[in-house]
């Protein structure tokens, strides 16, 4: 069923992803929601691994495995992020990105 | 897998076995005698990095997943005993009421990052890479926001960890195309075509990794990051950080990306006179010692990317070598600004006017680290460039190689501007004389030798040579 979706199909989706999670990361004000950007760009690469691993290489499971390692290693990195903003948070009483500007040139 | 096998990979064991250590000890002790951690982490440090010396083998182990052979081993070496520096520096700040309680998270945070680094160095499959780069740079942006009462501090984190994560996102989509393009990625048989898929996810690639070196589009969070962690966190960032994701990219580019060395030629070639000339010229108007010190330490890895740009064996040596004389040079700096910084609070260069009246030691030491990261002769800085430059001349590239010296021009002009604050310029109020404590002057004395002995002493760079030779 799958193999009537020609692979560029997936890859357009994939592209289409990252460069929407790429977007919400450059233009959202709320630090939560930069993170859920960078998981969308996250998870397009994970398409693409897997994506790769069935249509072009199926005697392999190199990409199905790299997915794996992705989303653990997000999660992790998810959760010191998360950490770090409640720290932000009991300081300045904000996670509004602009007001992340004690610093600046 | 047998013995000697495992004994391939002793530098990790070593620091696993460390970090144990560091948590036993948190457990069983009492806050009062949390000073003992301190020395205890310093001293078994200091073993690891002398035992890392033992001679090296090569060897691959896990079926190809870890690679490695005397280069390596000299590059995590290298990174080691930086990483000893940065730990004798910190016992003043660590023994701050407060901090104390806290202090073995320090120690075990900055071990489990060196762990990163060191599989990052040796990794043979990009599943390996990808690990070692998140190891190291997740226990980092923990460490920026250690300081938890101060709102810079925990700024100067999440613009880390955001950034780190927004880079490895990118650098994994590049990743992705080149898997596609080849169906592998082990480091052994990956062996790229000119195609446009494979440019495309090296582009991809490449941007993620400098962010990591801090090369010029990608440089952004540099000064932000350095300004509000805790300045020995800062030391960590701009030496073992950059030093390793240095490391890294010279074996990538070397090994895997040979067969498409036009492309990464022109891109290193952009790249290094952006890194190099905007470093140099916003090095020019900081005031803040710490983000002063950012942006040289960008200029400083536009330099290296001459090296890498060579493309050969001499332009990996002289990248090793110019790394090395950094990781001494960059930590003396930092030593005497976390010294000052701890005693006083004053951060600004001009709290350092008349300096050399009250604290003349200290100073001195500035001197000759700020020198040799000018590259003035005597000192290992200047071999540090010799060596860059040469390489640069040899793949022919003349217009970047006067661009690059014109640099050094700029650069000698703001390193002087901190001098003349110490020596020159009068001051009402200098700063206090500082008593530095023993591990902080024994790392001072560790750094200064290392810059001195690097200049004298040729036979380094002909080691290095000799190693980059047969990798």
């Amino acid at each position: 069923m799958i193999d009537q979706v020609p692979l560029s199909h997936v890859l357009s989706v994939s592209s289409l992803m990252f460069f929407i999670g790429a977007y919400g990361f450059l233009t959202r004000k709320n630090l939560v929601t930069m993170l859920i950007g960078v998981e969308l760009m996250l998870n397009a690469v994970n398409i693409n691994f897997v994506a790769f691993d069935r249509y072009l290489y199926p005697s392999g499971i190199n990409g199905h495995f790299f997915a794996l390692f992705i989303i653990a290693i997000a999660a992790a990195e998810a959760a010191v992020a998360i950490a770090i903003f409640i720290n932000l948070y009991r300081n300045i009483r904000s996670i509004d990105v602009e007001e992340v500007d004690k610093m600046k040139y | 897998m047998t013995w000697s096998e495992l004994l391939l990979m002793r530098h990790e064991w070593a620091l696993i076995g460390l970090a144990l250590v560091l948590i036993m000890l948190e457990i069983g002790i009492s806050d009062e005698q949390k000073n003992r951690i301190h020395v205890v982490a310093c001293l078994l440090m200091a073993a690891i990095t002398l035992f890392g010396f033992w001679p090296a083998e090569s060897g691959k182990i896990f079926g190809g997943m870890y690679i490695t052979d005397p280069l390596r081993v000299l590059m995590k070496n290298i990174l080691n005993a930086g990483v000893l520096i940065i730990f004798l520096q910190s016992s003043v700040w660590l023994g701050k009421a407060g901090m104390k309680n806290r202090m073995t998270e320090f120690y075990l945070l900055l071990v489990s990052s060196l762990i990163g680094v060191n599989y990052l160095i040796s990794a043979g499959h990009f599943l390996m890479f990808y690990i070692g780069l998140e190891l190291l740079t997740i226990p980092i942006a923990a460490l920026a926001a250690y300081e938890q009462y101060q709102s810079k501090s925990a700024e100067a984190g999440i613009k880390l960890i955001l950034s780190s994560a927004f880079s490895s996102a990118i650098l994994l989509f590049g990743l992705s195309m080149l898997y596609g393009a080849i169906g592998n990625l082990y480091f052994t048989d990956f062996s790229l075509t000119d195609s446009l898929l494979t440019i495309l996810g090296f582009i991809f690639f490449f941007s993620g990794l400098a962010f990591k070196i801090s090369i010029v589009p990608f440089h952004l969070w540099t000064a932000d990051v350095y300004e509000g962690s805790p300045t020995n966190v800062t030391s960590y960032l701009s030496v073992i950080s950059k030093g390793s994701a240095v490391f890294v990219l010279v074996i990538l580019l070397f090994t895997l990306f040979r067969t498409i060395q036009p492309v990464w030629q022109a891109v290193l070639y952009a790249t290094a006179i952006l890194t190099m000339t905007i470093g140099n010229l916003f090095a020019i108007r900081q005031q803040n010692l710490k983000r002063f010190l950012a942006f040289s330490s960008i200029a400083q890895a536009g330099f290296i990317l001459l090296g890498v740009i060579h493309g050969g064996s001499l332009g990996m040596a002289s990248v090793v070598y110019f790394v090395l004389v950094y990781v001494f040079s960059n930590l003396a700096a930092f030593g005497v600004v976390q010294a000052v910084e701890q005693a006083t609070g004053k951060l600004n260069i001009d709290d350092y006017n008349g300096f050399y009246n009250t604290n003349p030691r200290l100073s001195l030491t500035m001197m000759l680290a700020l020198f040799s990261l000018a590259g003035i002769p005597p000192l290992a800085g200047f071999f540090g460039k010799f060596f860059l430059f040469t390489a640069v001349a040899e793949s022919g590239f003349y217009t970047l190689l006067l661009i690059a010296v014109l640099n050094t021009v700029i650069a000698l002009y703001y390193y002087l501007l901190v001098v003349k604050a110490m020596f020159i310029n009068k001051s009402e109020l200098p700063v206090p004389v500082i008593a530095s404590d023993g591990a902080m002057r024994i790392s001072l004395l560790l750094a200064v030798t290392g810059i001195l002995v690097l200049g004298f002493y040729s036979p380094v760079f002909d080691y290095i040579n000799e190693l980059c030779k047969t990798f």
